[in-house]
């Protein structure tokens, strides 16, 4: 799964997912009709557009052994979600289905137990977000396979726990809010003293990386698919 | 001098809550000393949360105590009669008040016909949520708030902040100024004890002249008609057995089956709320003052509020029935620690506040439907729930079920978006135009303003046109 947003503002992170996976010897399919899980409607209260949207997406990904997607968010939806999306539809089995077969990029890795064998990287610090964290219920496979890339260095952060502020609508509903939240975060990683922080979702990075950049807190920001694909 | 200065701050209305939502969340943001009086709270909060959980086995508990209300939910009609019947036969009045209305009506009928003039409170969220002390000052009663936060609340002509400690977003030399006010003199200690200690003196003069105590309820016992009173104060005690009349007003779902479920969660309950692993004071009221015993009020009244609470069973939101009132979820949030439960406009704050609020107000009520939007879902409210509520998982299907203006607007937009992104060539038409659109708009790697519903993005932060982004 390419996921909306890298589609949106970073095609770089679901190619990169794709190189990783492939280098670690996954045979990689990235159907093109292909086009979002529906979360954004269904967390701004509108199950029945969402529902339609992720009617697609189990079409799209209907047969694949597993589907594999670079963010923890749109994973958590897919698992989490669809059961109670799905529920009482007509096609509530399928919605099921696609739920068992989809998994975090590197949950997948973990779980294969797989190397893509990337190129050295420096000091970085991890941003665990919420959805990887407490609905995929997750924090070690980033940071495992992190461990695998020759000289990378994670300087964990104060709070890492801590939302950054994204939480999709709600930055665009209560900016101020949410903005002061990223700022927090952004200073928390970079106190690491760790020039880039590094997240398994693009959305938590588009907002910190925003926050930053318009603050003027020395951040980079990369995907973790762009350092373990490299 | 201080009844008159007490007067001036009767119970504040809700309705006095000024500007949006949004408004709230930025008038809070740029309050420095409420940012430090909140962090303080929520870390030591957090703190104590790991030594809950280290020695005392906190997350073993919470299983426990989410399958007794779960259970306590499904048997409600059956316990609620038990208590009640047993309550009567204990020599109690029972009540139950279908709304805030009836509540209110009740009580102040009650102070009338026994001619009280001075009532004393302990903490009590039913009563906030209730209004009483609003139909109270209006039925020319004076109302004396005895728990030490609502005290100083009171004296601020504020609501509480949270659901457990309503003045945690005051610091000391703010409480000290309050008590300075109040008592018309300088001569107010500063430091911690010494504020405490005159508090103490100045409130129990008010006990003495009570001729009504209210409490607040955290549990109801089914089985042997006893209420349960929770508090590390003492006031709430003192509350439930100087004056003369008891009434205790209690939210219809606080109610167990038995001691055996009463023990666990009395136990959970401050585990959660302040990390102890108990109360320092746990009050059980079976019944008023008996032949032969020597203190205890004359007459108790207990107060059982429906408030739309009934409604919920068997809904989709039935499991917010299961909340103890703790307030764990509150310190838990970053949206409450941030911006402090006043943001919210209404007397349940944090998440459980945004769920509960429209739900019992109903979803286009314009003081609360935009509530369960102040949230980024980030889930730490439940994981920090003591009774296993998914807040995260209500809070979206409140969304779902929030009416208001800015959500019809957004539904428009939304479904646009689902026609055009359940087709793959629809989809990929509106990537390309967006791309472009930042491209074009793009200065050095970075969108500065969006326009339409992005402007919302852009306020407050860039939008990266090329990935990774520039520095």
């Amino acid at each position: 799964m390419r996921t909306c947003l890298s589609d949106a503002i970073a095609p770089k992170v679901w190619k990169a997912t794709r190189r990783a996976l492939e280098r670690a010897g996954v045979e990689v399919k990235v159907p093109r009709g292909q086009t979002c899980c529906g979360q954004p409607a269904w967390t701004a209260g509108h199950p029945d557009q969402a529902r339609a949207v992720a009617r697609h997406t189990i079409k799209v990904f209907a047969g694949s052994d597993e589907v594999v997607v670079p963010s923890g968010s749109c994973a958590g939806m897919v698992i989490h979600a669809f059961p109670e999306l799905f529920a009482g539809q007509p096609d509530e089995d399928d919605a099921l289905d696609l739920a068992l077969r989809t998994i975090e990029f590197t949950q997948f890795l973990a779980k294969h137990d797989l190397d893509p064998r990337a190129k050295a990287c420096g000091a970085l610090t991890v941003h665990d977000s919420c959805h990887m964290l407490r609905v995929l219920d997750e924090n070690e496979s980033p940071r495992d396979a992190l461990a695998k890339v020759p000289g990378c260095e994670v300087r964990e952060m104060a709070h890492t726990d801590q939302c950054c502020g994204f939480g999709g609508v709600f930055a665009l509903n209560f900016p101020e809010l949410s903005g002061r939240l990223g700022e927090q975060k952004a200073q928390a990683a970079a106190a690491t003293g760790a020039p880039e922080v590094v997240s398994c979702d693009l959305g938590c990075l588009m907002h910190i990386a925003g926050r930053a950049h318009r603050t003027g807190i020395p951040l980079r920001a990369r995907h973790i698919s762009e350092v373990l694909g490299s | 001098m201080s009844t008159r200065r007490r007067r001036r701050n009767p119970g504040v209305a809700y309705s006095d809550v000024k500007g949006t939502l949004r408004d709230r969340t930025v008038d809070a943001l740029r309050d420095p000393t409420l940012a430090d009086n909140l962090r303080t709270a929520g870390d030591s909060w957090g703190a104590g949360r790991e030594v809950m959980k280290r020695d005392f086995g906190f997350d073993q508990m919470r299983d426990r105590a989410r399958d007794i209300r779960r259970s306590n939910i499904r048997n409600m009609p059956a316990l609620l009669a038990e208590l009640q019947s047993n309550v009567r036969a204990n020599g109690g009045v029972v009540v139950r008040a279908a709304d805030a209305d009836e509540a209110c009506r009740y009580i102040t009928d009650l102070a009338r016909a026994r001619g009280a003039r001075v009532v004393a409170k302990s903490k009590s969220m039913a009563t906030e949520e209730i209004k009483l002390n609003e139909a109270m000052e209006h039925a020319g009663l004076e109302v004396v708030e005895t728990d030490l936060g609502e005290w100083i609340i009171q004296l601020a002509n504020e609501h509480p902040s949270h659901i457990i400690a309503p003045a945690v977003h005051l610091n000391r030399d703010q409480v000290a100024a309050l008590f300075r006010d109040e008592a018309g003199t300088d001569d107010v200690p500063t430091d911690r004890e010494g504020l405490v200690a005159h508090a103490r003196v100045r409130l129990r003069e008010k006990f003495a002249q009570a001729e009504i105590g209210i409490s607040g309820v955290n549990l109801g016992v089914a089985s042997t008609g006893t209420v349960c009173i929770v508090e590390n104060e003492g006031n709430a005690r003192l509350v439930t057995s100087q004056p003369r009349i008891h009434v205790a007003v209690m939210g219809m779902e606080r109610v167990v089956a038995d001691w055996d479920e009463a023990a666990h969660i009395l136990q959970v309950l401050p585990m959660a709320a302040i990390s102890q692993d108990a109360a320092n004071y746990v009050s059980l009221i079976t019944g008023p003052r008996r032949e032969g015993e020597t203190d205890g009020p004359e007459e108790f009244h207990l107060v059982i509020i429906d408030g739309g609470r009934g409604a919920l069973r068997g809904s989709e939101f039935e499991e917010v029935l299961s909340c103890i009132r703790c307030g764990a979820c509150l310190y838990s949030c970053p949206m409450w620690q941030n911006v402090g439960g006043q943001a919210y406009g209404s007397p349940y704050s944090g998440p459980i506040g945004a769920i509960i609020t429209p739900l019992l107000e109903g979803p286009s009520s314009p003081g609360s439907r935009d509530l369960p939007f102040m949230s980024t879902l980030c889930g730490a409210c439940g994981d920090a729930c003591p009774v296993g509520i998914p807040l995260p998982d209500l809070l979206v299907r409140a969304r779902a079920r929030s009416s208001s203006p800015a959500k019809r607007k957004a539904g428009l937009a939304f479904r646009v978006w689902s026609l055009l992104w359940r087709r793959g060539v629809t989809y990929r038409l509106t990537m390309i135009g967006w791309r472009l659109g930042l491209r074009i708009r793009g200065r050095g790697g970075w969108v500065h303003r969006l326009p339409g519903p992005g402007s919302g993005w852009t306020k407050v932060r860039d939008m990266p046109s090329k990935w990774p982004p520039r520095r």
